[in-house]
């Protein structure tokens, strides 16, 4: 059986090629251990190839979540990150990819997950990052009619869009 | 019956023995006093007050004392909207189209802070208060409330029934 982690860690950097570990996490296409989960970066167009390959080769067999971090002040200024666990391994993966805030656009992984399609509907509501190939980009949490993405930074923290029209009494 | 607040007199003055012959009272007053003891809850439960909304319902505390136990879940029967919990934009159309098939005589609880002034959920999901959206009569603060203060907050909420015009009471009643 394999310790916890390490061994399929070294398989996956090996198989991509990557540079030993770059604790700065910052280089564009880099290979770190954080907290026990191997993190990958990628190039967007990259992104699509590796998972199958971590998918059809490591075993990464589920899909965690795909969440978007904002970084007001950087170009590129969106990391659109994916978890994937390996049922068999009981280890975890993480994959990053750098996306602009002009063409906020990555890969969907519905072709590899199922699953991907919900949680791409929720970081698209939230992030309005667009994925590429998920046809049905609907809001899942928000309500159709709401402009914005509201866990952008520049995103007014109280800004209210009502569906229902506020009572006259209670208008300040 | 509370003597206090429903002056209710015996009839024949002093030396009579305890049993009521007829008693006098004005028919709002009657109403309001009906009404206050019959108020069915529609409990709109959205958060974690649930949890103390169980707890006051149930036998420690026993808001049955106050006619104001037995959940209606049609709106339709019953007389009191209770708001629990947080209440998001997005059920806000839920929220009101519940209101709007009440029937009259209605009356709305804020139970808990969030359905008061949305608490500190201030961001794009929460509604900040449920009075933008629904008429509120007695507002509950505290996250979640104590049982005492929602109890507190039926008891303010008979007094403002008991107080109220009744449109029940016209000159063929």
């Amino acid at each position: 059986m394999t310790t916890y982690g390490s061994d399929i860690f070294e398989r996956v950097k090996e198989r991509f090629g990557k540079a030993e570990d770059d604790l700065s996490g910052t280089a564009r296409s880099s290979t770190t251990v954080q907290h026990s989960i191997l993190v990958l970066h990628f190039a967007p167009g990259e992104v699509a190839g590796a998972v199958k390959v971590l998918r059809d080769e490591f075993g990464f067999d589920l899909f965690l979540d795909v969440t978007a971090v904002d970084w007001p002040d950087r170009d590129p200024r969106f990391d659109v990150v994916w978890h994937f666990y390996a049922t068999r391994n009981r280890v975890r993966v993480r994959v990053k990819t750098a996306v602009t805030l002009a063409d906020p656009v990555a890969p969907s992984l519905t072709a590899l997950y199922g699953s991907a399609g919900i949680m791409e509907r929720e970081c698209h509501d939230m992030y309005g990052i667009r994925f590429d190939g998920n046809a049905d980009l609907r809001p899942i949490l928000l309500y159709e009619g709401f402009v914005g993405h509201p866990l952008r930074k520049d995103y007014p923290k109280q800004k209210e869009q009502p569906l229902v029209p506020y009572r006259e009494e209670a208008k300040p | 019956m509370n003597g206090r607040v429903i002056p209710i007199e015996a009839a024949g003055g002093s030396g009579k023995s305890a049993a009521f012959e007829y008693l006098t009272t004005r028919k709002d007053e009657l109403i309001g006093w009906a009404r206050k003891f019959s108020i069915f809850p529609y409990p709109f439960v959205t958060a974690c007050c649930a949890m103390e909304f169980m707890a006051v319902s149930s036998s420690p505390y026993d808001t049955d004392r106050f006619g104001a136990a037995l959940p209606r879940f049609s709106p339709r029967q019953a007389d009191l909207l209770m708001v629990v919990g947080t209440v998001t934009h997005k059920q806000a159309p839920i929220l009101l189209k519940v209101y709007e098939q009440m029937c009259e005589p209605k009356w709305v609880m804020a139970f808990g802070v969030c359905a008061t002034s949305g608490g500190f959920y201030q961001n794009y999901a929460a509604v900040p208060g449920i009075d933008r959206i629904v008429p509120v009569d007695v507002y509950i603060p505290g996250c979640p409330p104590r049982p005492e203060t929602v109890i507190d907050g039926i008891m303010q909420l008979q007094d403002k029934i008991a107080r109220s015009q009744h449109l029940i009471v016209n000159d063929k009643f």
